[in-house]
């Protein structure tokens, strides 16, 4: 019924808001987003309201409250890749396609996001597919992953 | 448990390592870090497995760190007993399973392949690990175990001396182990340079029912990845000087609070605090002494305030990661108001090595203002990208063209970024300023947390400047208006200058708002977010009047001023039209191409795809 999140709070102490953090990510993990729903969930566990535990997501880039496509694709920005073409490489998966990052596909096969710096600089530009980083991309090998993961 | 316990585990961790350097077998090591996998680490592994169960071939197998030579990823080290260990770089499977046949099954060591020998053995015709021009400089005491010992092994950490320095500072009091830190020099790593003794032996006399340390595991700069690749590579040598940190202040609890971004560190780091659970390193009477300690990783969730001291124990608190006035300092009221200090991860991993081999060994190295060494990743446009450490002291150009081999052949050399967002664009004619704390400072950049980022003449300053500035504003949490709203202006102006529609007063305005957001704000975020403006002003000016009297880019990169152009090279291969996401580019299959500019959005991808180097920009 509530897709699991009855088993995660339960590893929690109750109204201990110090695990506020950890327990969205869980649920985060364990959904890919936050819903309305979880929300709630959580703010009668932890005795946060809703409107705090909104305002303490949104502060941090790594929430989403919209459900993810089947595949995400984060674009790194970190300096090292924006110096090798990290933002053009953006730019024409933005094109490519046709949403912009924190948007999905009408499909809902990608979701586009971008990441301040996944610390692997030395291999820039990096996109991360899933789990999987993917070194020293170009236009043209975005495509092609693109066509992989689309299959 | 007692010291002569862990005694026990050591001789039969020391015994253990003896024997893997006596096998029989042959060994590979592949460096598996983030950065490893993402070359193509894993699959190399693959097939070797592969290749072992199909031809019986007995081989042991570790996934190790990263040895810092991520230009020439994935890389791999071969045992072959009773020769010199190889080092090979860019390994695919089948050049894996090539090496491994020619050089394992017969006598052919590959030596095309060979990077270098290791442990300082030779053959003849190859050169040594510690004279590759990349390795040459640089002195190892962090690193010292990455891309060495298998990091999910608590007896390969404590077969190379790990924990030594925990069981020599549980033998002191506390007072004299914030003594050898002083004595070693020690200062924060985490880039603003603090000594270390100071901020413990302040959490040390204050009052307080629960004490804290939080290792600052939330590597926010973008463009650096030294703890991460150190916590991927040897997680044990950061939370022994956690343990050691926890001790000297009198604290109960430990934090390691470690980017999410970092899904690989954060296993290592659990793997490795249930170890130390297990050897009894954690928990009551630690080594039979009076301390009792416990470690716990919390992930952070993506925001770079949170690298502030009192913003990442907000965020511990499960608030808004918003810094606060100090004082009270955290080492006075910290964590839940209680003392707490926060050390950086290498900060960390340095004190496990003061403590075990002695502060004067450690102050023996580097300069005299700024003692020991300091990891840097090397990164951007720089022939040999990687993970590297050097004494301080070693001036830049050691660094990027010693070491870094500077930058690929054709360009020319503009400016190294240093210290993130927080840090400045240093340009040629101060290549030769040593890397200190004062000294980077005073070239109006910081040493920061290690991030080194070579721009070339291809990188415009203006672009590097709004780059980070368009970083900092969106990463400000908007407690002062200064910051908040003055970040925004700067980063209007500066796309208005990008755009080619600023004018000379921008540039003053520019500087007005920059001392203002340097004024008024409340953290380090706010206080150094106009330094790559403000060192790009200093260093750059004539790029910043190209783009505002002549709306020109010097270094083709500001898109509003620049054009694409097909070269007479084209062959018609049709590539660029195929990957052209406005479909800007027309022409028939074996004929020359055209590039309409005003359907052309200058994305960069036909030049990606072009391997006749026929599309020019300027």
């Amino acid at each position: 019924m509530d897709n699991g999140i009855g088993a995660i709070l339960d590893r929690y102490p109750r109204g201990d808001c110090g695990f506020l953090i950890p327990i969205l990510q869980e649920v985060h993990g364990s959904q890919g987003y936050l819903s309305p729903r979880a929300v709630d969930a959580i703010a009668v566990f932890t005795g946060v309201s809703p409107g705090e535990i909104f305002g303490v997501a949104s502060f941090y880039a790594q929430f989403r409250f919209t459900r993810p496509g089947r595949h995400t694709l984060k674009v790194c920005l970190g300096t090292a890749c924006h110096v090798r073409g990290g933002d053009r490489l953006l730019d024409f998966l933005e094109r490519q396609l046709k949403i912009k990052p924190g948007e999905t596909t009408p499909d809902g096969l990608f979701s586009l996001e971008r990441v301040a710096c996944i610390g692997c600089c030395a291999l820039a530009p990096v996109v991360v597919m899933d789990e999987k980083v993917h070194a020293r991309m170009t236009a043209v090998k975005a495509q092609r992953l693109q066509k992989k993961y689309g299959a | 448990m007692s010291m002569h316990t862990l005694d026990a585990i050591r001789e039969t961790a020391c015994r253990e390592w003896q024997a893997l350097e006596q096998d029989t077998r042959p060994r590979v090591l592949v460096g598996a870090a983030t950065c490893g996998r993402a070359a193509g680490a894993l699959p190399v592994i693959e097939a070797l497995r592969t290749m072992q169960a199909k031809e019986g071939l007995d081989i042991v197998m570790t996934e190790v760190g990263c040895l810092g030579l991520c230009c020439v990823e994935p890389v791999m080290c071969v045992l072959k007993p009773g020769q010199p260990a190889i080092l090979y770089g860019n390994v695919t499977p089948p050049v894996a399973v090539e090496i491994a046949r020619r050089w394992l099954l017969e006598s052919d060591p590959c030596p095309d392949r060979v990077l270098a020998t290791l442990n300082g053995q030779r053959m003849d015709g190859l050169p040594r690990f510690d004279e590759l021009p990349m390795v040459q400089g640089q002195v190892r005491l962090i690193l010292r175990n990455c891309g060495v010992i298998d990091p999910t092994s608590f007896h390969h950490y404590l077969a190379r001396g790990g924990y030594l320095g925990l069981e020599h500072a549980l033998r002191m009091a506390p007072e004299d182990v914030i003594e050898q830190v002083k004595v070693a020099g020690l200062r924060g790593r985490g880039g603003a340079g603090f000594p270390t003794w100071f901020k413990w032996q302040l959490a040390r006399r204050a009052q307080g029912d629960t004490k804290y340390v939080i290792a600052n595991a939330d590597e926010g700069d973008p463009g650096a990845f030294m703890n991460r690749s150190l916590l991927e590579g040897d997680p044990h040598s950061m939370l022994e000087g956690l343990t050691i940190a926890g001790y000297a202040i009198g604290a109960g609890q430990g934090y390691v609070y470690a980017r999410a971004e970092y899904p690989l560190a954060v296993q290592r780091l659990r793997n490795a605090i249930g170890q130390m659970r297990e050897a009894g390193l954690l928990g009551r009477d630690i080594l039979g002494s009076a301390f009792a300690f416990d470690i716990d990783v919390r992930e952070g969730a993506g925001a770079f305030v949170c690298g502030e001291e009192t913003a990442l124990i907000a965020s511990l608190e499960g608030h808004r990661g918003m810094p606060r006035s100090r004082p009270p300092f955290p080492a006075q009221a910290g964590l839940r108001g209680q003392p707490t200090i926060i050390n950086n991860v290498e900060t960390l991993a340095a004190v496990s090595h003061v403590l075990r081999d002695g502060p004067d060994r450690y102050a023996g190295v580097g300069a005299a203002a700024a003692r020991g060494t300091k990891t840097f990743s090397l990164a951007g446009k720089v022939q040999r990208t990687g993970l590297i450490e050097v004494p301080l002291g070693a001036t830049l150009r050691q660094i990027i063209f010693d070491i870094g081999g500077g930058v690929p052949e054709g360009r020319t050399f503009k400016a190294v970024q240093t210290g993130g967002p927080s840090g400045g664009c240093i340009p040629a004619s101060l290549l030769d300023t040593p890397v200190e704390y004062e000294s980077l400072q005073a070239a109006g950049s910081i040493m920061g947390s290690g991030g080194l980022v070579v721009l070339d003449d291809r990188n415009c300053a203006v672009d590097i400047a709004h780059y980070f500035l368009s970083f900092t504003q969106e990463e400000s949490c908007g407690k002062c208006p200064p910051c908040r709203a003055g970040t925004r202006r700067m980063l209007d102006i500066l796309e208005r200058i990008k755009a080619g529609e600023g004018t000379l007063a921008d540039l003053e305005r520019l500087e007005t708002l920059a001392q203002a957001v340097k004024d008024g704000s409340l953290c380090g975020l706010g206080q150094t977010a106009p330094n790559p403006v403000l060192s790009t002003l200093r260093y750059f000016r004539d790029e910043y009047l190209a783009h505002i009297a002549e709306g020109r880019c010097p270094a083709a990169v500001c898109r509003a001023l620049i054009t694409y152009e097909i070269t007479e090279d084209c062959n018609g291969c049709t590539l660029c039209v195929l990957v052209c996401p406005t479909n800007a580019i027309t022409g028939k299959k074996k004929e020359m191409h055209a590039i309409d500019p005003t359907l052309c959005v200058r994305c960069g991808a036909c030049i990606d795809s072009c391997n006749l180097d026929a599309i020019l920009v300027h």
